[in-house]
């Protein structure tokens, strides 16, 4: 099991340093550089401004620079910030994204494959219909609209919970909930479908003509088969959770580490470009080990190591 | 089974554990504790829109920051709600005959936030201090108007020889690289504000964090919750402080403008700038009297490219520029009450006789189908293109809704009134800036916001090379007219000058001026005091609640 971290541990710094270098060589191919805008900025200050962040040095050397700070965890100066460091700006959005997400995810994996559960047990009958509007709702209808539309209903005109804004947990409420529909109604169409093909299995025949209790059955055998490659889905849905959604915190003014994703890019912010992608690639290597290590622990018929020879 | 088991219950506390660590903070109680017992503090609540990119003004760039300073600190001079300007920290001046010296004597009674006297060192220290090559100011250029600003700037000059220089405690002594008739209103823009020079050599972070950030103004930072909100609170110890009324005022940081008027509307804003363009439309046909339209000193416009061929010849720039109804795109399609182009500098700035600029030059631009035709034409037969060819070139702007149903209405005029057919073509804002920077477009669209008020903020845009002449317009006369009127301190020089230029250049057309811009924004009936100084955010500093 070491040997097996250990390896994974290598792979990953591999797929990290892959995804350093190329994200550097996009980012920079990229028209556009941070400090131009509709202003009368000579020259001269504009070139000091290259100077003190170092784009005026060959490409080359900044990325040798580069990886030399990556490599003491340092992410470098926003370009547009002259207040936070990147590392400041992950360290303090993070924590937000992460507990809407947490909420989320939550929410989606308490719901989401019940929902799947219920409506394969159900093949054609009203609770399936049910649970598939919903699933469909969920895919189709974009978060910026699904958003808006919370903030309109329950926020507005009732007055339940506060409309945007970040400051107490009410104000985390109605974004979880909005953030989590999409990947509950995935889960539950993932799980309707696997569902359905475990209960067509032999040996749900084999467990329900043992006289096994329908309930034992669909809990010890069917729901524990059908559940496996849901799981597999979880780690890129964590993720992607985690990590933060820049229409959902932009919508309910969230000051998490998904607008930064996206503005970064806007206003070429190349450090912040960087520090986000590296770290959402940390966020999402980690999670797939963690799926592949409960992948394990739920199906003992996987190992993850060739134990004994 | 067990083993998931023991595994389930480690996975619920590690998240029990993350949920209880990464709860959001309760707001603090009072918001600057300012409550008094008379009843509630008055803090007027609205938004920024964004996180500011730094409350240092040296290093101020945009709205996001200059609004807050312009509540947090006060310059030598400062703005009135009828556009005239009032000393500041500064007592009174004198100009010398030279008409580059001048000699401000500061006001006895100002202090910062943190008690320290307000000096003429703390002045010539913060100048110096953006000029520094090493800082990298972007808006260090605001301050070549002092004699040895850009060369020090460059790196080819001496600190020394920099035109500012602090007397004694209360006189500052600035002399000009040449006559600027609008310097005193340049004292009160952001980058000319002082610091406090103590705090700032003992911490360089000074300004990164609301409680070692020292100011001079109305109201000083309480509170800096990144990404969330900033609470200002009244400063005691500003000489005016007993004009000021409200206790403090909370900005927010919703980037989103639809939540944002939400917000407004359900009662958690008190105030708010900007507003939807939908909102606006609506609130103005409904006339509802919360909406103000504030005044703004700006120009949106499409630059020709000059050096591409047809666009090099004057009648086809005449012809495109007669044949735009900018009345239409302001009521139909903006709608947000702006004024459509007269030539490229807006209304409210004054000649030298104290009388609307705009009036005294006239109408350089006008809708004329007739003449418009007629001049495309020609500029077709001595170009050699046909009507066809423009299918190949295109109009250019950056991804935004409101750009794109501008384009599209002009894309429309053209075709029916010049039977052209150009593209559109949106791009992300830098690509459009690198293109046109680099000549790679045939039409795009851009914006001018007035630096300072002075028609000459608009005028110089032009010059041949100009930082941000894209439309890469070079005429030598023109050239001419700009420099005269930098170089001279006579006011009827300068605006006949300016006013000889603007038609020139309406003359030859390298860019059409389509509208000026408005800035709309929203108080609740309750709020009183504000006013909109021409090209800043509005002045919430006198501002009063009335619940």
């Amino acid at each position: 099991m070491r040997k097996y971290l250990l390896k994974r541990f290598l792979l990953s710094l591999l797929t990290i340093w892959i995804i350093i270098t190329t994200t550097f060589i996009l980012m920079h191919s990229v028209p556009g550089n941070p400090f131009r805008t509709e202003s009368k900025m000579p020259k001269v200050v504009y070139q000091n401004l290259l100077r003190k962040y170092g784009l005026d040095k060959p490409l080359g050397e900044q990325y040798i620079i580069y990886l030399g700070k990556i490599v003491r965890g340092d992410f470098g100066d926003s370009m547009k910030s002259r207040v936070e460091t990147v590392n400041d700006m992950i360290k303090r959005g993070f924590p937000v994204s992460a507990f809407i997400g947490l909420q989320a995810l939550i929410i989606a994996i308490t719901f989401g494959p019940a929902l799947g559960a219920i409506a394969a047990l159900n093949q054609n009958k009203w609770p399936d219909y049910f649970s598939m509007v919903i699933a469909i709702l969920g895919i189709s209808v974009p978060s910026f609209i699904m958003g808006t539309a919370f903030i309109q209903f329950l926020a507005k005109n009732i007055s339940w919970l506060p409309i945007g804004g970040w400051g107490t947990y009410s104000h985390s409420i109605l974004p979880s909930v909005a953030l989590a529909f999409m990947p509950l109604a995935q889960l539950a169409r993932f799980m309707r479908s696997s569902m359905l093909e475990v209960l067509g299995q032999d040996y749900i025949k084999t467990a329900t003509s043992k006289g096994i209790t329908r309930a034992a059955v669909v809990l010890k055998h069917a729901v524990r088969n059908a559940i496996l490659p849901v799981v597999s889905m979880l780690g890129t849905i964590a993720t992607n959770l985690l990590v933060g959604s820049f229409v959902i915190e932009k919508i309910f003014g969230i000051p998490g580490l998904g607008m930064f994703f996206i503005l970064s890019i806007g206003n070429r912010d190349y450090p912040l470009i960087m520090g986000t992608t590296i770290f959402y690639s940390i966020v999402l290597i980690s999670m797939l080990l963690f799926v592949d290590i409960a992948y394990m622990l739920i199906d003992p018929r996987i190992k993850l190591v060739k134990e004994g020879r | 089974m067990k083993k998931s088991l023991v595994l389930a219950l480690a996975m619920l506390m590690v998240l029990s554990i993350a949920l209880s660590a990464c709860a959001p903070k309760a707001p603090a109680e009072t918001p600057g504790g300012a409550a008094t017992p008379a009843g509630e503090p008055k803090i007027l609540r609205s938004n920024n829109s964004s996180e500011p990119g730094s409350l240092d003004p040296a290093l101020a760039q945009g709205t996001h920051d200059s609004w807050v300073l312009d509540h947090t600190f006060e310059g030598l001079y400062k703005r009135l709600a009828d556009g005239t300007f009032a000393p500041g920290m500064a007592k009174d001046y004198k100009l010398a005959d030279d008409n580059v010296t001048y000699t401000f004597t500061l006001r006895d009674d100002i202090k910062w936030s943190n008690g320290d006297p307000v000096t003429a060192y703390d002045f010539e220290f913060a100048w110096k201090r953006v000029l520094d090559p090493e800082l990298a100011s972007d808006y260090a250029f605001q301050l070549y108007y002092l004699k040895g600003g850009e060369a020090y700037n460059t790196g080819t000059g001496k600190v020394e020889d920099i035109g500012v220089r602090a007397i004694d405690d209360k006189t500052l002594e600035v002399v000009l690289a040449s006559p600027t008739a609008y310097f005193i209103e340049l004292t009160g823009f952001y980058t000319y504000y002082p610091i406090n020079k103590k705090v700032v050599e003992s911490n360089p972070d000074w300004a990164k964090n609301a409680a070692t950030h020292v100011s001079n103004g109305p109201f000083k930072l309480a509170e800096w919750e990144h990404d969330v909100r900033i609470l200002m609170v009244k400063n005691d110890t500003y000489y005016d402080s007993n004009l000021v009324k409200l206790d403090g005022i909370e900005l927010a940081m919703l980037t989103d403008e639809n939540t944002a008027w939400q917000k407004y509307e359900g009662g958690e804003f008190d105030f708010l700038i900007p507003l939807p363009q939908a909102v606006v439309a609506q609130l103005k046909a409904t006339g509802n009297p919360e909406l103000v339209i504030g005044g703004e000193l700006a120009t949106y416009y499409y630059n020709l490219n000059t050096k591409l061929k047809p666009f090099d010849n004057v009648k086809i720039r005449k012809g495109l520029a007669l044949t735009i109804d900018r009345q239409t795109i302001v009521d139909k399609i903006a709608q947000g009450g702006q004024l459509p182009c007269e030539g490229v500098v807006p209304f409210g700035m004054l000649d030298e006789n104290n009388k609307e600029y705009r009036n005294g030059v006239g109408k350089l631009v006008e809708y004329n189908v007739e003449e418009g035709k007629r001049l495309f034409a020609e500029g077709l037969k001595e170009t050699g293109f046909k009507a066809s060819d423009f299918s190949k070139f295109s109009i250019l702007y950056n991804t935004l809704e409101a750009h794109r149903i501008i384009a599209q209405a002009i894309q429309e005029m053209w075709r029916t009134n010049l039977g052209i057919e150009l593209p559109l073509e949106n791009v992300d804002f830098q690509v459009k800036l690198d293109r046109e920077k680099a000549g790679d477009y045939s039409v795009s669209r851009a914006g001018w916001i007035g630096d300072y008020i002075d028609p000459m903020t608009f005028i110089d845009l032009w010059v041949t090379d100009g930082a941000f002449n894209d439309a890469d317009y070079s005429n030598p006369e023109y050239d001419k007219l700009v420099i005269e009127s930098k170089n001279t301190a006579d006011q009827t020089i300068r605006m006949n000058n300016m006013r000889k230029a603007e038609k020139m250049l309406m003359n030859d057309m390298p860019v059409i001026p389509i509208y000026f811009y408005t800035n709309p924004y929203a108080q609740k009936p309750y709020v009183t005091g504000v006013f909109k100084p021409l090209n800043r955010y509005p002045y919430l500093i006198y501002a009063d609640m009335n619940k």
